[in-house]
Parts: C-alpha cells; sequence; structure tokens
C-alpha cells in the first residue's frame, strides 16, 4: 500500500496518555514518520497530574490503518493510555490566530464576521488585524474561507485538543 | 555507600543476572571500561562493535539471558545501529551501553558526538539518555526489564562521560521506584477467545499449526509438541521458528513461503484452520496476502497486539503468552484421528520432497546434509543472510528450541560469524557451527581475530559461490540473467585469511573431500574456517516469485536442463 492510499480515508483525532519526560515527543514522531503514517495536527501539554502530559493528535487513514495506529501507540513505552475521539461523543476544539489584510475600507466588513464568528481581535496596526478565534474543524475552515477575499497573510494553529462528553475521563492508571 | 555512576550501572547489571559484555572501549567509554575491570565483569573485546551486537544477540538467542553491549560514544555507537535493528526485529534482549560526550558538551559537535539517543529510538524497544548520576540505578534496573519481559527487544543507555564518573549514593537493596507504563504485566490470555479457537478446532478437518520464534521465546515447545501430537495438527514451522517443534516429528512441514517447503505451502493453501502461535506473517511467509491460506478461519496468537491484524486479517485473536495458551487448550483439546487430512499432507510430502541434483560439483546442500549427518542435529546452527541461510532452513533438523540462530526480519548479512561467537558463549556446553555465505561473512570476518584472541572453537563453513547468490538467483530469474555486480570473481582465499587471523583453515573443491574435512572441523580444538567451492549455479528452490501468492509457487527451474 502506497504511503498515499495508507493515509486517504477520513481524518481522526486521537488522545494518548503518556508519561510526561525527556524523549517521549521524539518517540511519538518516530513511529508516525518509520510506519508512513501522517499527522494532520498535534498538541501537547501537561496534565492536572504533571508527571503525566496529553498529546491530541489527528490522523487519516481507514479502520485498518488506524487499529494499527492505535496499537502502535499503545505499544510505546511510555504510552500510559490511549482512546479514540469520536467527534459526536467528544468536544473538540483548535485556537487559531490569523493576520489578514485590513484597510480601512474594508475594516468594517472583517468585524462584521468577527462579530458572527465571536472571534476577537486582538491586534491591530494600518493595515492589518490579526484575529483570535476558537471552534472545530468545520467552524475555523468557514471562518478561514470568510476571510481569504480580504487576503489572509499569515496564520498560527494550535492544534486539537479534545475531550469526551458527559462525565467520562481519560484516566491515567500509573503503576 | 558512594560509588561512580559507572559502578552502579554494573552493580545492577550483575544484580539483574547479566554476566557477560562485548564490546570495544572508547574515550567517553573509558570510566565505564576502568570500573569493568574493577569490577572483575566478564568482557570480550571485539573489533567492531557491530560485531558486539550481533555476539550478544547470538548469546541471548541461544540462552535465553541477556548480554551488554558496550560501546564508545560517537562512531562506536553509530556501529551498533544495525546490530540493534537485528535485534529489534527478532525480538531479542539485548542492552546496550554507550559512552557519551559529557553533558556540558553535548549539542556542540563535541569530538565523537553523535545523538545516539534520537538515532537509536527507531532501532531499540526502548532507550535513555542519563542525565544524572543518581538515576543510573533505576534506569539499568528498567532497562533489563523492558529488554526481558514481554516481546524481548534490544534497549540503550546513553551515559555521558561525566555521569560515568559522578559519585553519589548507593543503595543496592533501595526498592524499584514506578515502572514504565508499558512493562505492565501482560493480561492473562483471554479465556473468550481460548473457547473460540477450541470450538474452530473442533469443527476443522484440515487444520495446520504455524509456529514462530514466540513458541521458543515463551519456552513453550513442549506445550506445542504436546498439542500438536495431541490433536493431530501438523506444523510449519517459521525460518525463526525453527526448533520450536522438533524437526524429526512426522507431523513436521518445515517452513513456508517463498522458499518454503512445498508441502508446507500446500497444507497452507489448503487448510480450513490455521493456528498461528508467535509468528507474526512476515511478507517472506505470506507471499501475497490476499492469496494466503484463502480457504482458512485464521487464529492468532500473540504477546504484542500490534501483530494481531497487522498484515492479514485474523478472525480469532487472542492475546496472551503462548505457552500460557497452549498449556489451557491442552486441558481441555481431545485427541483427534484426521485420517484423510494427515494422508494428504503424507502425500505431499512423499510426492514434493526437497531435492537437488548431483553432477559432481560440490552442492551446497550437500555440505549442509553432511553437517546434519555428523552432528545428528545437535549441536547450534547459525547462519549468515542469503541462499545459504534457506538452504540451512531447508535441509536441517533441529530437534530443540535455541539450536537455530539467524537474522530473520533485517536479513543482516554479516549476523553469522559473531551470532556464532557470541552463541558458543552462551552455550559452551554445544557444538556451534556456522554455515555462511561467501559475500556475507566477508562482512564481519575481521570477527576471527575474537575467535582466535578467546579461542572460540566454532565451526565456521562457507559455501563459497563467488556470488551474491541471492541476487544472482534473482537476476537469472528476474532480470533476463544480466548478474549487474553480483559477482566476485576475485575472493580472498579464505583458508588463508583464517590462517592469518591463528584459526584453522581448510580450501575444499573436491566433493570428495566435504565428509572428512568436516570430519577433521568437528575434532578440531579452536575455530576452524572450511571454504567449500560450490557450484556457482544452484538456486534454492522451490521459490514463491516476490509479489506472488503461495499457489504460485515454483518447484523447480523452468526448463530441466538447466536443473
Amino acid at each position: 500500500m502506497s504511503p498515499e492510499e495508507k493515509n486517504g480515508g477520513p481524518s481522526h483525532t486521537i488522545a494518548v496518555l503518556v508519561e510526561n519526560k525527556f524523549g517521549v515527543l521524539a518517540k511519538v514522531a518516530s513511529l508516525f514518520s518509520a510506519r508512513g503514517y501522517n499527522i494532520d495536527s498535534l498538541s501537547v501539554g501537561v496534565t492536572q497530574d504533571p508527571t503525566v502530559s496529553r498529546i491530541t493528535l489527528v490522523t487519516r487513514g481507514d479502520e485498518r490503518v488506524l487499529e494499527q495506529i492505535r496499537k502502535q501507540l499503545s505499544k510505546l513505552i511510555d504510552t500510559i493510555k490511549v482512546m479514540d475521539m469520536v467527534k459526536e461523543e467528544t468536544v473538540q476544539r483548535e485556537m487559531m490566530l490569523v493576520k489578514v489584510s485590513a484597510p480601512r475600507r474594508e475594516r468594517a466588513e472583517i468585524l462584521q464576521i468577527v462579530e458572527v464568528f465571536r472571534a476577537r481581535i486582538v491586534d491591530l496596526s494600518a493595515e492589518t488585524l490579526t484575529i483570535e478565534i476558537t471552534g472545530d474543524d468545520g467552524k475555523i475552515a468557514a471562518f478561514l474561507e470568510l476571510l481569504a477575499p480580504f487576503g489572509v497573510k499569515e496564520i498560527a494553529r494550535t492544534g486539537k485538543a479534545a475531550l469526551s462528553r458527559g462525565p467520562r475521563t481519560l484516566k491515567s492508571v500509573k503503576s | 555507600m558512594e560509588m561512580t555512576g559507572a559502578q552502579i550501572a554494573i552493580e545492577e547489571l550483575k544484580a539483574g543476572g547479566v554476566e557477560i559484555a562485548f564490546g570495544i572501549p572508547g574515550g567517553a567509554i573509558m570510566p565505564f571500561y576502568d570500573d569493568l575491570l574493577k569490577a572483575n565483569f566478564k568482557h570480550i573485546l571485539t573489533r567492531h562493535e557491530q560485531g558486539a551486537a550481533h555476539m550478544a544477540d547470538g548469546y541471548a538467542r541461544v540462552s535465553g539471558k541477556v548480554a551488554v553491549v558496550v560501546a564508545t560514544s560517537g562512531p562506536g555507537a553509530t556501529n551498533l545501529i544495525t546490530g540493534l535493528l537485528t535485534a529489534q526485529m527478532d525480538s531479542v534482549p539485548l542492552i546496550a551501553v554507550t559512552g557519551q560526550v559529557a553533558t556540558p558538551m553535548i549539542g556542540t559537535d563535541a569530538f565523537q558526538e553523535a545523538d545516539i539517543y534520537g538515532c537509536s529510538i527507531p532501532v531499540t524497544k526502548y532507550n535513555w539518555l542519563v542525565k544524572d548520576a543518581r538515576q543510573i540505578q533505576g534506569v539499568i534496573r528498567e532497562a533489563i526489564r523492558v529488554a526481558t519481559t514481554g516481546r524481548p527487544g534490544p534497549v540503550l543507555v546513553d551515559i555521558p562521560k561525566d555521569i560515568q564518573t559522578a559519585r553519589t549514593d548507593y543503595n543496592p537493596q533501595a526498592p524499584a521506584k514506578g515502572a514504565l507504563p508499558a512493562v505492565r504485566q501482560m493480561p492473562e490470555a483471554d479465556a473468550k477467545a481460548i473457547e473460540k479457537l477450541m470450538e474452530a478446532l473442533e469443527q476443522a478437518e484440515r487444520p495446520v499449526i504455524l509456529a514462530g520464534a514466540g513458541i521458543i521465546k515463551a519456552g513453550a515447545a513442549a506445550e506445542l509438541a504436546r498439542f500438536a501430537r495431541h490433536a493431530k495438527i501438523p506444523v510449519i514451522n517459521t525460518l525463526l521458528g525453527m526448533g520450536g517443534f522438533p524437526g524429526t516429528d512426522p507431523l513436521f512441514l518445515g517452513m513456508p513461503g517463498m522458499h518454503g517447503t512445498a508441502y508446507a505451502n500446500f497444507a497452507l493453501c489448503e487448510c480450513d484452520l490455521l493456528i498461528s502461535l508467535g509468528a507474526r506473517f512476515d511478507d517472506r511467509v505470506t507471499g501475497k496476502v490476499s492469496s494466503f491460506c484463502p480457504k482458512a478461519v485464521i487464529a492468532h496468537v500473540d504477546i504484542d497486539d500490534a501483530e494481531i491484524g497487522k498484515r492479514v486479517k485474523t478472525h480469532i485473536p487472542v492475546l496472551g503468552n503462548v505457552r500460557e495458551v497452549l498449556h489451557t487448550l491442552n486441558r481441555q483439546v481431545k485427541p483427534t484421528e484426521r485420517r484423510a487430512w494427515l494422508d494428504q499432507v503424507e502425500a505431499w510430502k512423499r510426492d514434493y520432497p526437497l531435492q537437488y541434483g548431483w553432477d559432481g560439483s560440490i552442492k551446497p546442500q550437500y555440505v549442509i546434509e553432511q553437517i546434519q549427518e555428523i552432528t545428528g542435529g545437535e549441536g547450534i546452527y547459525a547462519t549468515g543472510v542469503g541462499q545459504h541461510q534457506m538452504w540451512a532452513a531447508q535441509f536441517l533438523r533441529f530437534n530443540e528450541p535455541r539450536a537455530f540462530i539467524s537474522s530473520g526480519g533485517l536479513g543482516t548479512m554479516g549476523y553469522g560469524l559473531p551470532a556464532s561467537i557470541g552463541a558458543k558463549f552462551g552455550r559452551p556446553d554445544k557444538e556451534v557451527w556456522l554455515i555462511d555465505g561467501d559475500g556475507s561473512f566477508a562482512m564481519t570476518l575481521v570477527e576471527l581475530a575474537t575467535a582466535s584472541m578467546y579461542n572460540v572453537p566454532i565451526r565456521v563453513a562457507i559455501l563459497n559461490n563467488a556470488f551474491l547468490g541471492m541476487v544472482r538467483q534473482w537476476q537469472e530469474l528476474f532480470f533476463g540473467k544480466r548478474y549487474s555486480h553480483s559477482h566476485y570473481p576475485t575472493n580472498p582465499d579464505f583458508a588463508k585469511i583464517a590462517e592469518g587471523y591463528g584459526v584453522k583453515g581448510f580450501s575444499v573443491r573436491d566433493v570428495d573431500q566435504v565428509r572428512s574435512v568436516l570430519e577433521q572441523a568437528a575434532e578440531h580444538d579452536g575455530p576452524v574456517v572450511m571454504d567449500f567451492h560450490v557450484n556457482p549455479e544452484e538456486n534454492v528452490w522451490p521459490m514463491v516469485p516476490a509479489g506472488a501468492g503461495n499457489d504460485e509457487m515454483q518447484l523447480a527451474p523452468p526448463s530441466p536442463e538447466d536443473a
């Protein structure tokens, strides 16, 4: 199977609890490159337990590839737990900063879009606006599409964060 | 008490049951070597770090014990990579300890600095860079545990020079701190899955067992023999599974796949239940996956969940230790007759045996058969990689586990000589034979110096065809006989090279001398190299062409006059 075929298919969000220590991220990245899996986005941060980090990654593949990704992630020595973050059962958010061309005559229109999307202006200059927006994939994509005609100069995205809906948690069971 | 980091590492290795190290000193590992000497730790000085890694690998494969490989920073450490990946692919435990430049120098492109931590991530089961001498105790303990538990594998511990010399408090009795998450206890085999497997077996008319290296690593050979004989199931051994089932048993079908026996491949194609025990469906075994075991329900017992469903769709996945699973199965299995199926398998064995032609030249298969006769299958047999490796797997008959060592997954040419030296250290009570090719042998022959220095009595049989034989075979069959750079017309005189190293050498060109040279070698008190000038045109048969299904196996050369 070519890497393209391997990485076709729908995108999936996977949450991984790992030991919070030197080299773990390199090991996760090495696993993905060695086995030809793509990472669409990746975010890492420490959890309420400072010895544990949470990695949220977005990848693509059919069910077989996804099962391998889950199993290979679980096999990593530093992995505590792996969980599929199914869209309907989770809250998923990403934050994006976007710098858009905003000459005076177009500002009002941009501000209107910002308002509708409940985004925020966080910086402005004579020619540009920098906007902060939080949302799921769909919202961020729609927002970018609407800004495109004004000229998007630069974007920075955090990668996705995801939690299960309801009381369910991805508990770290450390021995 | 206060000790240096290096001393603590050595003490913990000893406490963990590690008895031997293979390696070469150099600048950044000198403090460790100084403490090795003071601790009177057994160490074998090699000529190349790759050789040291293969020695530790061979030692582990035959003894089930774990050895240490020691290398200095930079090139010493990077020379280990092939050996580490060889062990990783074949699930062999070993512990590499590498020197690193002193911590203040890390990241400055210092002399002999290599990011061996980064380099070794994809070739080890786990690795560490130790930045504080107080961590060494815990790291070495974890290293031994990670290497030897679950699915075994190589680990690497990188210790900067200043950490080796740093003094810190050491309490040998200190309790182990929180273990790494993945060094958990393996879950007990799923009873429901075993029940499903039993049901499938009761319904099956044509079951076959595919037994891999997992049988050997789990110490499950006795349980396997009981199970197969009781339920009357023919057993196929993968290359690395050889010895996991007695080669002399009537139920034994040899090796499957690309150069497997015809009857093993027929059995795979016709079976209605395949029970895979600690095998990972390597592409050389399955051939084209879509035509692998087309009529069978596939049950897969494995200790590594990631292997289940990786290449072949599994109907009955059983996660667990294969010895425990077999133990449970043996308590439930009922004796069966299965006459029709066993008659069919017998007929295949009778009608499609392994064979080779006879033309007065030295046939490589003949040399292997003679080694088998002389040793009675009681030795340990190592190989390099290529044609000779396939012939060894086809024509040797192993009576017990840990008798055959070969680089299966990575296919590392040059593995044989150092691995056989390591094997002799692991099992000094056994005769160790190396069946090698001239191409493989030349890659690591410098370790003859090690065999000579420690007088390691290995018997090296080079099946010398002056070709990279497997490459030549593929060129003959699939590249229009264009022998692009696979020929070594000026091979050295390997017997003379051996003599140069102080090793007994024989050069054999006459088929009538084969037997007597092997007998002399078997009696020799020290290492021996026998350079057999074999028929250079001999090919390995049967063969499943790369990418084809096992049902497309070719039994013999395309036209009879080539035979």
